[in-house]
């Protein structure tokens, strides 16, 4: 019954977007999906759902139970006999969680804005303005790519150290301020416009970083957004060159002093479930607040090229 | 002050094309702004670019013929003998067959299920959003986070072997986190169901380009749905496949903090499932460390991955043929 219901919406549904951009119709469904393949369709979509949210969960579980209760039963019990939010507080016993978290959004503060500041303007010029040994450039980026990040890793080391940034915060920050990646999505970006927006703009006598701002900007602001999410998660989620930079405590991220914690408390699984839920609920919740504006990026093509 | 650049599209236009404006500004201040203003926009990306790309990579190169320490020091000039211990080294032979043996076995899995992901999720449904947000969720989850949930799953008598041996599928708990290739596989599966999401997008967008007509015609035709999969939808994602191997290869031959976490930052009994860079940054810190092998070790990583990429090239250039 429901089945037939969702189907009639799914047929409402469909119809809007196609009415009202003809490019969603691209991703319609042919024809009209009898119930029984939306009854199956949905079987598998929540198969898939608890094979991608089901650990979290189990860690959520686990975060959440006293120790009194076994967290190690064979048939596992999702809910909390007892639910309690004392790991957390140990958590804050044991680490100082809250200069972990400052630290880490310090770094993702630099980076998103490094990059959706850098990389949009370094986009913008090499796709819309013409100068001379633009092409270089372009080959230059491009062919930057093909390093692996990890294989220079040792010698950027090397410089943040001869800087005298080693085991600093802003020694983290740096490198990935701009990344070769978003310069290049950026540029493919404004590269599709249509060169028509620009010359009205140019007939009215509008210089470089007015038609930037008023003409090119507002319709790659998708992904800006791309890019601007993907900054915050590399920051916060990133582990090995925070790892290779950073000796003290104090400067620690926040995953550096998750591996700490669970390096110290090995034997205190409900301790590290909460810390991790710690580092995951808050990038989980950025996520779920932006994802309108991730997907809509990645549709506008932010992620094809 | 007036800057009129014509814009550039994606290729220079061809000659003759009217460039508005230009004749009037050839001479004077305005030109010579004109020609600064694109590299002025350009210049933090560009330093940038050399500083933390450019630089590095040669510096990569000229390390790995010194004895440079992490902590500084005066630098000595030792010839091939980095390269010559790479070739001697036991743990760099291991370190590369089980960065290999993970690339091999993530590679199909990696290919083909998240395709089959975003056929699930291509058609618009009601809720269909919730779904694939919740499936990009755990890309969004850092490496750390993720590694230590697997950590607890595969623990002796974590979720995995507890439920197994309640199943009577295994008799004993499987060493998931200490057996050499058992860890390998955990890595795998982690590394899976991490990676699942984010190449569902790129098949998603790969899919929006595939011809409804010719789904329609085929269907006319009595194709069935598993046949149109095969002659419709496959060769029109078959350039999204190509890409998503290739970054599938790439991703796995740069593995770390997944099988850090795991095995508490050892690799294993006597380091025997390190990975490239878990040997990478092995030498990175302290009083042991040896930035000069390291950086040999780079170099090997950066042709090791370069690999894949150069199958890609070639069976491009082939089809294309």
């Amino acid at each position: 019954m429901t089945a037939v219901n969702e189907d009639q919406r799914a047929t409402e549904l469909t119809g809007h977007v196609a009415t009202k951009a003809p490019r969603a119709r691209k991703t319609r469904g042919f024809g009209s999906a009898g119930p029984g393949e939306l009854v199956i369709r949905y079987v598998l979509l929540v198969f898939v759902l608890f094979i991608s949210i089901g650990p979290f969960l189990w860690q959520l579980s686990t975060s959440l139970k006293s120790t009194s209760e076994d967290i190690y039963t064979r048939i596992p019990q999702l809910w909390p006999g007892d639910p309690t939010f004392d790991n957390y507080l140990r958590v804050m016993d044991a680490i100082p969680v809250w200069t972990f978290i400052g630290n880490s959004l310090f770094v993702a503060v630099f980076q998103v804005g490094g990059n959706v500041i850098f990389s949009t303007l370094a986009g913008f010029t090499l796709a819309r303005l013409r100068f001379r040994g633009r092409k270089i450039v372009i080959g230059l980026f491009l062919a930057t790519l093909i390093l692996p990040g990890e294989a220079t890793i040792i010698a950027n080391f090397v410089t943040i150290r001869n800087l005298g940034l080693a085991d600093t915060l802003l020694g983290v920050a740096l490198p990935g301020m701009i990344a070769t990646l978003n310069v290049l999505l950026m540029f493919n970006a404004f590269r599709v416009l249509p060169e028509e927006i620009d010359q009205a703009a140019v007939i009215d006598g509008a210089n470089a970083l007015q038609r930037f701002w008023n003409v090119s900007l507002p319709s790659v602001k998708g992904t800006v957004a791309v890019i601007a999410i993907f900054s915050f998660i590399g920051a916060w989620d990133d582990f090995l060159w925070p790892l290779i930079v950073l000796t003290s405590p104090d400067q620690f991220t926040l995953t550096i002093g998750l591996q700490y914690l669970s390096g110290t408390f090995s034997n205190d699984q409900r301790l590290i479930a909460a810390g991790s839920m710690i580092a995951f609920v808050p990038i989980a919740i950025v996520f779920a607040a932006l994802q309108r504006h991730f997907f809509k990026g990645v549709e506008e093509g932010g992620v094809k090229g | 002050m007036t800057i009129t650049e014509t814009p550039a599209g994606g290729t220079a236009p061809p000659a003759g094309r009217p460039r508005p404006n230009r004749a009037p500004n050839r001479r004077g201040p305005a030109r010579a702004t004109r020609r600064r203003t694109p590299w002025l926009l350009l210049a933090p990306a560009l330093l940038w670019l050399f500083v933390f790309s450019i630089w590095p990579s040669l510096n990569t190169v000229r390390m790995a013929f010194t004895n440079a320490k992490p902590l500084g020091g005066t630098e000595r000039f030792v010839g091939f003998d980095n390269f010559g211990y790479i070739l001697e080294d036991d743990q760099v032979a291991n370190a590369l067959l089980n960065s290999v043996v993970f690339m091999l076995v993530c590679l199909p899995l990696l290919t083909i299920l998240p395709l089959l992901i975003a056929l699930l999720v291509e058609k618009k449904l009601p809720g269909i959003t919730f779904f694939r947000t919740a499936f990009y969720t755990p890309v969004i989850a850092s490496a750390v986070v993720v590694a230590l949930i697997w950590t607890f799953m595969l623990d002796d008598r974590g979720l995995v072997n507890g439920l197994a041996q309640e199943l009577s599928i295994i008799q004993g708990p499987l060493p998931f986190l200490t057996d050499r290739w058992l860890i390998v596989l955990s890595a795998v599966s982690l590394t899976v169901w991490k990676g699942l999401g984010y190449y569902m997008i790129i098949y998603l967008a790969a899919l929006g380009n595939v011809s409804k007509d010719l789904h329609e015609a085929a269907a006319m035709d009595g194709a069935g749905a598993i046949r149109r999969f095969l002659s419709v939808t496959l060769p029109a994602v078959r350039g999204a496949m190509l890409l998503i191997a290739v970054l599938v290869c790439i991703a796995a031959l740069r593995v770390f903090s997944e099988v850090f976490i795991m095995t508490g930052g050892t690799g294993g009994a006597g380091g025997e499932a390190l990975t490239m860079v878990m040997l990478i940054q092995q030498y990175s810190r302290g009083f042991a460390g040896d930035l000069g092998y390291a950086s040999a070790l780079s170099i090997l990583m950066f042709f090791v991955t370069l690999v894949p990429m150069l199958i890609l090239a070639r069976i491009n250039s082939r089809s294309d043929r």
